[in-house]
């Protein structure tokens, strides 16, 4: 398993390929349909975002509760094409990477290649699995959407599988 | 007449939903472990291996297997010589309420239009059955909703038969591809009316993974739809493979002479049930 530490630069990118079995490490944000639909609602109203897209990795994702004892309960990915809507513009803001699970819509696939970004699947489901692999969880906003809630997460080899490259090749059929 | 204190119903609730919202049932993880075995395409492979650590992982953290630990689905059967003492549904609800909290569970339940989250997993959605006999049946089925999205229903022709049935089914895995988080078991009802219909899919999703329909032409369109459904190649995660399908489940009910409506409901392998009589 091909070890990456994220963010990437051109040159990590360009080394990813569909199909490629990999462990991550590095900060990612979550944020799913609530925080997504946050996120927009003010860059429609110009107002400052409370995290950096340009650089950043989003993993679509919506934690269980906070459990004693440990990091962060259950966190696996969420159906990435619930925002096909939103990845091009937040691409185009310079947006390094996404995790998520499923295929994703022919528009948000031209705004990763157009921007030499990379989409990456978890495995659905495997949120114990995942949570094992998160060494450090902080919530970062809109900390009323609960699960929904904006945190940045640590990663610590979370293995995943590049889904759509650079080159706009896809792991999908 | 046998009185049942709803108390009891809510401490069963509670109970059930606690094991079964952690983890799936021994069924599913058998049915992912022999899809492990038999797939030789790398990241589905790889994808499946990760799926029965989870489970592993989850066994031994308390952590649920799934961060979905979903809708929470009701179905209860009350013997018609049972008397119930309190409110049923608010007892229900009460042992939802307990299971979510008290397992960590995600709260995951709001209104569907102003999005304004329940904060405790209800209302949960309960189907009561008046049944001979006094005893009170029960089986949860915390529903997650990656698959469920995918689940779809149709209102076909008589003219369009059987064939027109499995084209239906193999469109809508098409049209899902790797969004249900496959391998998942697919929920058929075919017959009834629009409601009924669903209500046989999303009852198939009971059964046991592979367990042989008593009805032999459902048992065949079950092994011949699953057999063409994982020669789509689609995969585990949609990264490929021959183990998309783990199980085809198909229920039938009378319909009208006008209609043959056919619903699919998706349940990913995160096949969680749980079931206890009272």
């Amino acid at each position: 398993m091909k070890q990456i530490q994220a963010p990437f630069n051109a040159t990590d990118i360009k080394l990813l390929h569909a199909g490629d079995i990999v462990s991550l490490s590095g900060n990612v944000y979550t944020a799913r349909d609530a925080a997504h639909a946050r996120l927009f609602e003010l860059l429609n109203n110009n107002q400052p975002l409370p995290i950096p897209i340009a650089g950043s990795g989003i993993f679509y994702a919506g934690p269980c509760p906070d459990m004693p004892g440990r990091v962060i309960n259950s966190c696996g990915p969420t159906t990435s094409s619930r925002m096909n809507a939103f990845a091009p513009t937040l691409y185009d803001m310079g947006l390094n990477f996404v995790i998520g699970k499923g295929p994703v819509s022919s528009d948000v696939k031209q705004a990763i290649t157009r921007n030499g970004a990379v989409y990456f699947a978890a495995v659905g489901g495997a949120g114990a699995l995942i949570a094992s692999h998160i060494t450090v969880a902080e919530k970062i906003a809109f900390d009323d959407l609960g699960a929904e809630a904006i945190r940045q997460l640590t990663f610590d080899k979370v293995p995943l599988i590049v889904a759509i490259d650079s080159y706009g090749s896809s792991v999908f059929c | 007449m046998r009185t049942i204190d709803s108390k009891l119903m809510t401490q069963t609730v509670r109970d059930l939903f606690l094991s079964a919202a952690k983890m799936p049932g021994s069924d599913a993880l058998r049915a992912i472990e022999s899809a492990h075995e038999t797939e030789t395409c790398a990241p589905s492979k790889q994808a499946l291996a990760q799926l029965i650590d989870n489970a592993r992982i989850s066994g031994e953290t308390g952590m649920p297997y799934c961060q979905d630990t979903g809708m929470a689905v009701v179905f209860i059967d009350v013997g018609q010589d049972v008397h119930i003492d309190g409110d049923i549904t608010a007892a229900v609800n009460e042992g939802v309420r307990g299971a979510y909290k008290q397992g960590y569970f995600r709260m995951s339940v709001l209104d569907p239009l102003t999005r304004q989250n329940t904060l405790d997993n209800t209302p949960a959605v309960i189907h009561f059955n008046i049944v001979p006999g006094d005893k009170i049946d029960i089986t949860v089925a915390p529903k997650g909703f990656g698959s469920e999205n995918m689940s779809r229903i149709a209102m076909l022709k008589p003219s369009d038969g059987i064939t027109g049935i499995q084209n239906f089914v193999i469109d809508c895995v098409k049209t899902a591809g790797g969004s249900p988080c496959p391998p998942v078991v697919l929920g058929v009802g075919i017959g009834g009316t629009f409601e009924k219909c669903a209500l046989l899919a999303k009852k198939q999703l009971l059964r046991d993974i592979g367990s042989t329909n008593e009805d032999d032409a459902l048992a065949k369109l079950e092994q011949s739809l699953k057999i063409d459904i994982n020669a789509l190649g689609i995969g585990a995660m949609g990264f490929g493979g021959s183990n998309y399908c783990l199980a085809v489940h198909i229920a039938k009910y009378s319909t009208h002479i006008a209609g043959l409506p056919v619903a699919v409901n998706f349940q990913c392998h995160a096949a969680r049930h749980a079931h206890a009589t009272i």
